[in-house]
């Protein structure tokens, strides 16, 4: 112990996520909240419907956060942190953030319907999507934010996923609401920085962060930050803001473009990819990028 | 709050005990997650260069500051291997657990 080097940590040290939760080895989803949480602050309130951070919290009388929770159904996560929101205004409470986090399933298929509604009327909430790409809580069934060719229990190695992920973003975009980000947990300032700037903006707000799963991805635990990085390095989920659902800007310039073999190697649900199909896959994935590309270059 | 900190299960003999609402009474510090492990981190502190990257993915905030050292807490700890792949130096090693 030599070097006397003062430490310099690149996020607050205050933690409002408690050690001992029953997430599995590795999780994504517990850094994104873990990220959020230190943006958000103590006045916060979360909304959870069923998604795995409902099973992470922990059972009945004990929670591992140090912010409120409210279980709700799991179609609710808008609906319901609409209603707490206007009961907080009721009893002239204007400074408390109301945060629905809801897994993949509950933003891109069940609860697609109740965040529509709530980014239509603009309420004053956030909503935050950590994004594992099929509905792990449950065991691995198939959601549409799964990508093209993912295993998962319900579309299996002979009948793999022959349809691409739905571009939530965009459909939030359609909404003009004011705020909307992509994140990923490997670029843990750039998660912090963006649910900051989001506190401070009125209206409904959307977050898109992508946290890996282990378990359900049948990656080693141990790669979980370096797939959160490739998948961002190699543009299939690309870092950038959109305000009012037309000015778009990238967060991270992706400078050389990496190919995405490496990160479907990590992974076992793309094991049986036939070399054909990873190179379909790479011409989805540089449209999407070109497409993405457009848009930021037409609001500039 | 400080009764939120003990690491201690709540346990309800009978209904009557039980708050009127459903509300959250204890951490769940109890729950001492290191039981889960197989292979455990060991921070090599000689070469270690202070970055606080294995602080800031510990998945399970199981990696504490003091002294302006990273150090784990194996109570909790279970063993994921992110901080011993993303150290910049790899001055944490895996060391396969004794039983």
């Amino acid at each position: 112990m030599k070097k006397p080097r003062t430490m310099k940590l690149s996020l607050p040290d205050e933690e409002l996520v408690g050690s001992g939760n029953l997430a599995c080895q590795g999780c994504g989803a517990t850094l994104a909240m873990r990220y959020v949480l230190k943006a958000l602050g103590q006045r916060t309130v979360l909304c959870i419907p069923a998604c795995c951070w409902s099973v992470i919290d922990g059972p009945f009388p004990h929670s591992c956060l140090d912010v409120p929770v409210y279980h709700c159904a799991f179609e609710t996560a808008a609906s319901t942190a609409s209603g707490v929101k206007a009961g907080l205004e009721m009893v002239g409470d204007t400074e408390t953030t109301v945060v629905a986090w809801a897994g993949d399933g509950g933003t891109f298929d069940i609860g697609i319907q109740a965040l529509s509604g709530a980014a239509e009327r603009n309420d004053d909430i956030i909503y935050v999507c950590y994004d594992n790409e099929a509905y792990m809580n449950t065991g691995i069934q198939r959601s549409s934010a799964t990508p093209f060719g993912a295993w998962t229990t319900t579309t299996p190695v002979k009948h793999f996923k022959n349809r691409p992920k739905k571009d939530i973003d965009a459909i939030m975009a359609a909404h003009r609401i004011p705020y909307i980000a992509t994140a990923s947990i490997a670029y843990a300032e750039d998660v912090y920085k963006k649910a900051k700037k989001a506190k401070d903006i009125q209206g409904t707000r959307f977050l898109h962060i992508y946290a890996p799963c282990p378990t359900g991805w049948k990656s080693r635990p141990e790669d979980s930050i370096r797939l959160a990085r490739m998948v961002v390095q190699n543009s299939i989920f690309p870092l950038y803001e959109i305000e009012n659902g037309e000015k778009y800007t990238l967060s991270i310039k992706v400078k050389d473009k990496k190919p995405i073999h490496d990160y479907l190697k990590l992974q076992g649900r793309f094991r049986h990819l036939t070399e054909d199909q990873i190179k379909f896959m790479q011409e989805e994935v540089d449209k999407n990028w070109a497409r993405l590309l457009r848009k930021v270059e037409s609001s500039d | 709050m400080i009764r939120k900190k003990e690491a201690k299960k709540i346990v309800f003999q009978s209904e009557k005990e039980m708050p009127m609402m459903p509300m959250s009474l204890g951490s769940m510090l109890y729950n001492k997650t290191g039981a889960w492990r197989n292979i455990r981190p060991v921070v090599d502190l000689e070469n270690c260069i202070q970055c606080g990257i294995c602080w800031k993915f510990c998945p399970d905030m199981s990696i504490f500051i003091e002294n302006e050292f990273p150090y784990v807490n194996y109570d909790y700890c279970k063993g994921c291997g992110i901080c011993a792949e993303e150290c910049p130096v790899k001055c944490i090693a895996m060391v396969e657990e004794e039983k």
